[in-house]
């Protein structure tokens, strides 16, 4: 395993939502922290720092992960997906994120892109989840503006639509 | 459950005439949101060279500081500067203290600490990382005073006081009269009674607080951002802190905020700090809070005891209350409190005709953290005693706790009803909500379950609540902790001036400007709604601005968010703002169209004529007109480009004579009952079903409304099962972490069943009335309300918690069988480690207490000794840096030796202290040969801790601990050449220096 000097700061370069992206870190420095503040990708929040709200939730070469405990250095060489990668275009929010807004499943918004992420990351290998199995998934996130139930619903609405467009697609 | 109707009305018939207010229409703040594009305070770029701070805070509920070494920490590299509370006091002046009496109250302890997380020093650095390397080498000596948690327990004889400006801790006292309460109780049938012990918690929003300040030398002016919520009467005390005029201190907000439920208004204080450091530094400065400053330090919701009396007749009427509160506002008297002890003034009677009450207010300090704004704002406090007392008195009488309640409603034909304290209630109807909440939810079905349930040998339980949710706060209330005669003195306060701001440009688009900062509630949406139906025009034309700059917007005192203001009066004013406006541009479309104004319409899009809609002229035209052709005008007409309206109702007078307070403006009600179950073994309680019927008044964006009720009610099943700030007996805080404060998530919060009726405030331009803050309430009352029928109990405390709810079934837990391989059982809140344990180590014994003894041998076998000095040969001192779970810190020990046997036996008693905390440990190790050559030690030890690590967790203490001591003796063991620990467990030097250090205890 390298050996990274504490009072250097290091290159780290990653994939972040499909493009090479490149900063400096000093070992120490979080992953959330680096997305922030050295690559300006703010849409990850940070509301606990010790893994337990989950807003700071991404995906990490294809594993849900918390970027609050997770060290930039960590990150070197890895496949990232935060929820700035999450809508297909500028202009245009993804079939998840529409059934968010169409369901009221945010207030302030600032838990939501880790919850976005956790259910993108579910809904892609799950495409029929029951409530139940939705609230378990969710149960590592705090909201405490909606008292979950308009997410819990625009999860399921966004999966039946997600599947219903494969089968569209594969139909065809 | 989810199936319930949340969805929004997205399709949009372009050819519908139907108002836009009251759909439930996508909201325009959610596109940024859902993409990452949200902009909150640290979302936010800052100027080149602005410096990063960090706060080192007291780990001692209250102790005096008896010096602060803060060179080492100025000498670090990249460091500019290290205020103390001497640094802070020479550009500031003491926050404004809400009762009258000779006390200070700093953002930063000045000689002494208060509560466990007070402010003792800000690093300022080049980095956040760099400054908090810096505030672990400052080395504060503290002396430990006594503390006093409890707000009865400070008012007792002999108890640690806190502040020699209020005698015995006592801040306020005030008794109030209404009606002839001595009478009624004399008169009546029946007295009783109920000894609440309301708890302290926060609805604690996902971001935390944050601050960037600079300092303009030049002008002696402070520029601040901060994702502060208002009220914004608080910018004159931090104005008056940093010594400024109001016109030099400019606060603006970001354009998003992560949650705040009244919590952000404790950002005050460190506003304060902040703008200090920057004004020291010459630099802007910027502080983000972390989630344990946060948990720990940044403001509680009020605990409160409470004795509430009734008198009452045979058939349940209640005819007189008897109150007696003692409200524990934490160390400080902070800005706006005691104001969650009088926000409910005017509604002490709840939802009931009670003509006769009596109230003896206190307001304790204690060593806690200060309190300030939390959603519910004294409701829950209010109503956990008022509608425990209802179910009291039902059950003593024998009557059903539904038609006690209903028989002290007050009447429909009553309103608007002047209660005896002084609300005057706007409308409603609560006979009949109740009637319709019953019906909808079922209730008989759910009496059904209950007795089946019940049959079964199943614990379970229904409870109802009934409650006035009052909105908009007179901005007066807070004047009646004064007398008549101070306040006559003091001059009269009252109203709650709301602003809004309607412009259109050059191209006659239409854009609003309120001071309502909200958090996440969809104001900007709202407001679009409102205004495009006034103008004829869609949501999507109006653009909308939330965010305050108090150098250039228009606001007062009362603008923010909090007291649910914003349907009521905000989005009311928005609404006078566009009238006023269209009034003006239907004089000049009236010109041009050759109509009368009165002939003028708005609709689709178009200016035009009632009687003759092919007369019309665009929207956009008439509106541009005052930029383009301000002569073209009609003479009465004005301008159109710019209107700000000020309202403040009628309604909100000052406290009168005999302190009858109209304390807000809109009163909401709202009845809940749930049926809940516990179960048998776990003792866990499952909510069955939870009906929550509202009246708010009109509805302005059905979604939004139950929006707020869900949250509310999340928020409120929280402070009932789960969340607690708690602390231990001297005052240490436990609860530092979501690990330890338990917040609810999906799996445990319900979909609650949601019913609405709409009785429209007659004091509100739209009808609305306040509907955000009722659950919290509401909710905790109603779940105990439950709980006690269930159990049988009478007495029920919160949070509901399995191990509290086993007490009241089961009794307190007997004590463990003697013998037991552990010391004494642990009690509640208790931070003691006691432990005992063995291990094995080469040598002979006068070899390993020669070992033990020794500093160089215990430097290098103690777990992160830098360094170890002796005093004497009985006396130690070392330097170690130990890491408890997530947290490492740098830990100065002392240690003494005591009854030395060598090489048989010695007691070691030390402690130690550092940025994360204190502790004291005494442990005794015996040593005896093992029969092999070698020596086997057997020890133990009995520690405690206070500071930054208890507050971390119990949780890992344990763990950690047995971690370290085997590591020590494994390189104890090395040292001597072989062996090692058996089992774990904390053991002599290392309890000493190290852990003993670090967890520590007794004194």
């Amino acid at each position: 395993m390298t050996r990274l000097k504490a009072d250097a700061r290091h290159s780290v370069r990653f994939t972040l939502n499909g493009r090479p992206a490149e900063g400096e870190a000093e070992p120490r420095m979080l992953l959330s922290d680096f997305l922030r503040h050295q690559l300006g990708a703010t849409g990850t929040h940070v509301g606990c720092e010790h893994g337990v709200c989950g807003a700071c939730t991404i995906v990490v070469d294809g594993m849900l992960t918390r970027s609050c405990l997770t060290l930039a250095a960590q990150a070197d060489g890895c496949d990232l997906k935060t929820v700035e990668g999450l809508a297909p275009s500028a202009d245009r929010l993804g079939v998840l994120q529409q059934a968010f807004r169409r369901n009221h499943a945010l207030q302030c918004g600032f838990c939501t892109a880790g919850i976005l992420m956790s259910l993108d990351h579910y809904l892609a290998k799950n495409s029929a989840p029951t409530e139940a199995e939705t609230r378990d998934l969710l149960s590592g996130h705090i909201c405490r503006c909606t008292g979950y139930t308009p997410i819990i619903q625009a999860a399921l609405e966004a999966a039946a639509k997600l599947a219903s467009s494969k089968k569209e697609t594969s139909d065809a | 459950m989810v199936q319930a109707a949340v969805q929004s009305a997205n399709s949009v018939d372009q050819g519908d005439d139907r108002p836009w207010v009251g759909r439930s229409i996508e909201r325009v703040e959610d596109a940024a949101l859902l993409s990452g594009g949200g902009r909150f305070i640290d979302d936010l770029g800052v100027a080149p060279g602005t410096l990063h701070a960090t706060i080192l805070r007291s780990p001692h509920a209250h102790a005096d500081i008896l010096s602060i070494d803060i060179e080492a920490a100025k000498r670090l590299p990249g460091v500019t500067a290290v205020l103390t509370g001497e640094a802070v006091k020479a550009v500031t002046t003491t926050l404004v203290v809400g009762v009258k009496a000779p006390v200070e109250c700093w953002p930063i302890a000045m000689d002494r600490v208060r509560y466990v997380g007070e402010p003792v020093a800000v690093v300022v650095a080049t980095d956040r990382a760099r400054a908090e390397d810096a505030a672990e080498l400052i080395n504060v000596e503290y002396r430990p005073r006594g503390a006093v948690v409890d707000p009865l327990g400070a008012l007792v004889s002999g108890a640690p006081v806190l502040h020699d400006g209020f005698p015995g801790n006592l801040a306020s006292e005030r008794a109030f009269r209404y009606g002839d309460p001595e009478k009624a109780f004399a008169d009546a049938p029946h007295r009783f009674s109920i000894d609440i012990r309301y708890p302290r918690n926060s609805c604690t929003p996902i971001e935390t607080y944050g601050v960037v300040a600079s300092h303009d030398a030049g002008e002696d002016a402070y520029e601040v951002l901060a994702n502060f919520q208002g009220p914004f009467s608080i910018h004159t005390v931090i104005a008056r802190a940093l010594k400024v005029p109001g016109n030099r201190l400019r606060l603006r907000t970001p354009p998003d905020s992560g949650g705040s439920f009244g919590v952000k208004q404790g950002v005050f204080p460190y506003i304060v700090l902040i703008a200090a450091a920057a004004r020291v530094t010459g630099r802007p400065v910027k502080w983000i809070e972390d989630r344990l400053e946060h948990l720990t330090a940044s403001v509680s919701a009020t605990n409160r005891a409470t004795t509430l009396s009734a008198a009452v007749a045979a058939d349940g009427k209640i005819l007189a209350l008897d109150w007696d509160q003692v409200e524990d506002c934490g160390a400080h008297l902070r800005a706006p409190e005691p104001a969650t002890l009088y926000r409910m003034h005017g509604n002490m009677t709840g939802a009931y005709d009670i003509r006769h009450v009596k109230i003896r207010n206190r307001v304790v300090v204690t060593n806690k953290t200060p309190t300030g704004l939390n959603r519910g704002f004294g409701g829950p406090q209010v109503y956990f005693a008022l509608e425990r007392l209802v179910q009291r008195i039902a059950i003593s009488l024998k009557l059903d706790p539904l038609d006690v309640i209903k028989r002290n409603l007050i009447d429909a034909g009553a309103f608007p009803y002047r209660t005896a304290t002084g609300a005057l209630l706007d409308s409603g109807n609560y006979q009949e909500a109740v009637a319709r909440a019953a019906a909808q939810g079922r209730l008989a079905e759910l009496k059904a379950r209950r007795d089946e349930a019940r049959a079964q040998g199943r614990l379970y339980g229904i409870g109802f609540t009934a409650v006035v949710e009052p909105s908009v706060s007179n901005m007066g209330y807070i004047t009646t902790v004064l007398t008549a005669a101070e306040r006559r003195k003091a001059g009269p306060k009252n109203g709650a001036q709301a602003t809004a701001t309607v412009g259109l440009d050059p191209v006659g688009s239409v854009t609003v400007h309120v001071a309502s900062v909200p958090q996440g509630q969809g104001h900007r949406t709202v407001l679009s709604q409102v205004v495009a139906d006034v103008f004829g025009l869609q949501p999507k034309d109006i653009r909308v601005n939330t965010e305050i700059d108090t150098a250039k917007d228009a606001w007062s005192i009362a603008s923010g968010n909090y007291a649910s203001r914003f349907a009521a009066a905000v989005a009311g004013t928005a609404k006078l703002a566009a009238e006023r406006v269209a009034g003006r541009l239907a004089r000049i479309a009236a010109s041009q169209l050759n109509v009368e104004a009165a002939d003028v319409v708005f609709a689709r899009g178009f200016v035009a004529s009632k009687h003759n809609p092919e007369n019309r002229i665009a929207f956009s035209r008439v509106a541009a007109l005052s930029h383009w052709s301000p002569g073209s005008l009609p003479d009465d007409a004005g301008q159109t480009i710019r209107e700000t309206v000020f309202w403040t109702p009628p309604e909100l007078t000052p406290p009168d004579e005999d302190d009858r307070i109209n304390s807000s403006l809109c009163h909401g009600f709202i009845f809940d009952f749930c049926g809940v179950e516990i179960d048998r073994v776990t003792l866990e309680t499952r909510i069955d079903r939870y009906v929550t019927m509202h009246d708010c008044g009109t509805i302005l964006h059905p979604g939004m409304v139950n929006g707020q009720i869900r949250g509310g009610f999340a928020q409120a099943l929280g402070a009932a099962l789960y969340e607690e700030y708690a602390y231990a007996e001297d005052g240490s805080f436990l609860t530092g972490t979501l690990a330890d404060y338990l917040l609810p998530t999906t799996t445990e919060v319900p979909e609650p069943e949601i019913f609405h009726m709409e009785t429209p405030s007659p004091f509100t331009p739209l009808g609305a009335k306040g509907v955000g803050e009722g659950n919290c309430m509401s909710t905790p009352v109603c779940l105990a309300n439950a709980v006690a029928d269930a159990l049988g109990v009478a007495d029920i405390t919160l949070p509901l918690v399995p191990a509290r709810l086993a007490e009241l079934v089961r009794g307190a837990e007997p004590p463990a069988p003697a013998g037991g391989a552990t010391a004494a059982p642990a009690r509640e809140g208790d931070r003691q480690l006691r432990g005992e344990g063995q291990a094995s180590v080469k040598g002979a014994p006068e070899q390993v207490w020669a070992m033990l003894l020794d500093p160089n041998t215990l430097q290098s076998v103690i777990p992160g000794c830098q360094r170890v000095d002796k005093v004497t040969d009985t006396h130690f001192r070392a330097d170690v840096t130990l890491g408890i779970g997530p947290v490492s810190g740098r830990y100065r020990a002392d240690v003494e030796l005591f009854d030395l046997d060598p090489p048989r036996a010695v007691t070691l008693r030390g402690g130690a202290t550092g940025a994360l905390g204190f502790g004291n440990a005494e442990g005794r190790i015996t040593l005896a040969p093992d029969g092999n050559g070698g020596t086997k030690l057997t020890y133990n030890y009995d520690a405690a801790i206070g500071g930054k690590v208890a507050s971390i967790g119990g949780r890992l203490l344990d763990g950690a601990t047995r971690v370290i001591i085997g590591q020590f003796f494994t390189a104890l063991a090395r040292r001597a050449g072989g062996g090692g620990a058996e089992g774990g467990g904390l053991s002599l030097f290392a309890l000493l220096a190290k852990v003993a250090s670090l967890f520590g205890g007794r004194r």
